[in-house]
């Protein structure tokens, strides 16, 4: 039987200061971020202690001239916050990293309360500058002039999963599934390419099949080796090539699937998949192509679709779910999702429009352009493009589309703004998140895997958090009710 | 998804034939909302769309990250 899996994504936000001067993107993300704090509120600083990002799953450590060196050492914004978010400064862009998530219904609740977050960040930022300035921040991947930044997905798996494994059975997955983790995009970073529009935002960015790097040479399979748990017993797997989604359905599915693909691997479940010859020019091909029924080559000379590979995954998990007779009722929503979106793709994957977002994209760019009778070089369709990304919810076109029923939602607006400020209460982000908020004077650093206290003694104190389902309101809730400061809780730990 | 979207699903298993016999009969006034509601949502999006797109789309430059 599987081990209980986590997730987090984490997204860099596009970011433009709009008005008479001129202000760089480092700034102007520091802005947004050190906007956020409430007044007299101080940076809390990431404890960078266990951090190994340059550590391979290969097995080695590779100096990278590219990796920065750290915020801290360069005075950028960091904060984290009691929902048991990070928000910071990252390659000059504002960076939101969802708590870590149980569930995939989870993790869209906590991903949308980072929408909310910048859109409210961008507002408190531009207030601070000279009138004029607006602040705006989008949702997106690239800014379609060859500049691409990320959304990652993270997965804590067994370390007893081989990678080699992980490899070779996800990356058919990883191709197929732009047909719902696909942000959309009008034209290609290939010059020469008639490509008008195209499922994904980050497909045209990917160069190698397997590898370290995240801003060069960009590979379908990272192997950073980090768990920000304990080394011995996990591995993060550290997934890239997805892009950033506006649509609840996309973000469920986008994450859901993967959980479940991650148990049937880890059980050995999986019936082996179709390895595809040349996979990074598949990528591109199948993003260009918007049917998800393009001909791919296999190695051992075949040929299959997309769509193809996706019911083969489906299948397995359908099956794997059933004879486990345990689903967990997310586990069950996903999978029946996954079925009516594979079905209504059958038909034409254009009628996810209101579902994914390239789907919904397109429907929009051709409705508009049909109406102003523009072609899609025109500057007013690829503001469309751009704007469907923007943040703030009276002008973003997803954000108006959602208003108005045209796409499905999955989470209340209720949830998302109580998730703004309070963490999932069923991983280790709850004791985070409850340790900021309850003693803010008293947590000097925090990490994805410890937490620095600063009780007033002559040293300050880390409480590591190794276990990603430990720390939660059913371990601690009574115990974090029963002390008044952190030095209380810290005697109560034993520290 | 909007009603209609759901509409136009149903109607895709069908073939052509039965698809304009089902339009000139009761799917009739579903289709005619859906038209006024694409109207609304096109009206709105003049209304927000960034009034100097060609200015706004060339200056939007994102520095790379990950």
């Amino acid at each position: 039987m599987a081990t209980p899996k986590f997730v987090g994504v984490e997204t860099e936000y596009g970011i433009t200061v709009d008005g008479p001067r001129e202000v760089n993107p480092v700034l102007a993300s520091s802005l947004v971020v050190g906007a956020y704090r409430q007044a007299g509120d101080r940076d809390v600083r990431w404890d960078h202690t266990d951090e190994h990002p340059m550590r391979d799953a290969r097995g080695y450590d590779t100096p990278d001239p590219h990796e920065p060196v750290t915020d801290d050492e360069l005075g950028l914004a960091n904060t984290v916050l009691t929902n048991g978010a990070r928000f910071y400064v990252d390659h000059a862009h504002p960076e939101y990293a969802t708590p870590e998530c149980s569930n995939a219904r989870d993790l869209v609740i906590w991903d949308k309360a980072g929408e909310r977050i910048l859109e409210d960040a961008a507002r408190r930022a531009a207030a601070t500058l000279p009138a004029g300035h607006r602040v705006l921040v989008h949702k997106n991947n690239t800014d379609g002039k060859g500049a691409a930044y990320g959304t990652h997905e993270n997965y804590l798996v067994p370390r007893e999963v081989p990678f080699g494994r992980l490899t070779r059975h996800l990356q058919p997955f990883f191709l197929s599934r732009l047909l719902y983790v696909g942000a959309g995009r009008l034209g290609t970073e290939f010059r020469g390419e008639d490509v008008p529009f195209q499922m994904s935002q980050r497909a045209d960015f990917f160069e190698v099949e397997v590898g370290l790097e995240t801003t060069l040479k960009r590979p379908l399979m990272n192997t950073r080796d980090e768990p920000h748990a304990d080394p011995e017993r996990y591995r993060r797997l550290h997934v890239i090539n997805g892009d950033a989604n506006l649509c609840e359905v996309a973000t469920f599915l986008k994450v859901g699937t993967m959980l479940l693909v991650l148990d049937l691997i880890e059980d050995q479940a999986l019936p082996e998949p179709p390895a595809i010859h040349r996979p990074v020019q598949a990528f591109h091909a199948i993003s260009h192509d918007l049917t998800s029924r393009i001909p791919l080559a296999t190695e051992d000379g075949r040929k299959v679709t997309p769509l193809e590979i996706q019911w083969h995954y489906f299948e397995a998990a359908a099956r794997y779910v059933k004879e486990q007779g345990r689903a967990a009722p997310w586990a069950q929503e996903v999978l029946d999702r996954w079925e009516a979106l594979l079905a209504t793709a059958e038909q034409d994957p254009r009628r996810l429009a209101g579902q994914v977002d390239w789907a919904t994209k397109l429907e929009l760019l051709e409705q508009y352009g049909e109406r102003h009778g523009l072609d899609f070089g025109h500057d007013r369709l690829k503001m469309v493009d751009l704007q469907y990304h923007d943040v703030r919810q009276d002008k973003g076109l997803y954000q108006r589309l959602a208003a108005r029923g045209r796409v499905e939602r999955l989470v209340s607006e209720v949830e998302i703004r109580a998730a703004m400020t309070t963490p999932p209460t069923d991983t280790r982000a709850w004791f985070r998140g409850e340790c900021l908020r309850r003693f803010p004077t008293q947590v000097v650093a925090a990490g994805w895997d410890s937490l620095v206290f600063d009780t007033g003694r002559d040293a300050l104190q880390r409480v590591p958090m190794m276990e990603p389902g430990r720390g939660t309101r059913e371990h601690v809730g009574d115990l974090l009710d029963s002390v008044a400061d952190a030095a209380e809780l810290l005697q109560a730990l034993g520290t | 998804m909007s009603e209609g979207g759901q509409v136009r699903k149903g109607s895709g298993s069908q073939d052509e034939v039965e698809e304009v016999e089902h339009a000139s009969t009761d799917t009739e006034p579903v289709a005619k909302d859906l038209l006024d509601d694409v109207d609304e949502l096109l009206d709105e999006i003049d209304d927000v769309l960034e009034e100097n797109a060609e200015e706004f789309v060339r200056g939007y430059v994102q520095k790379g990250g990950q």
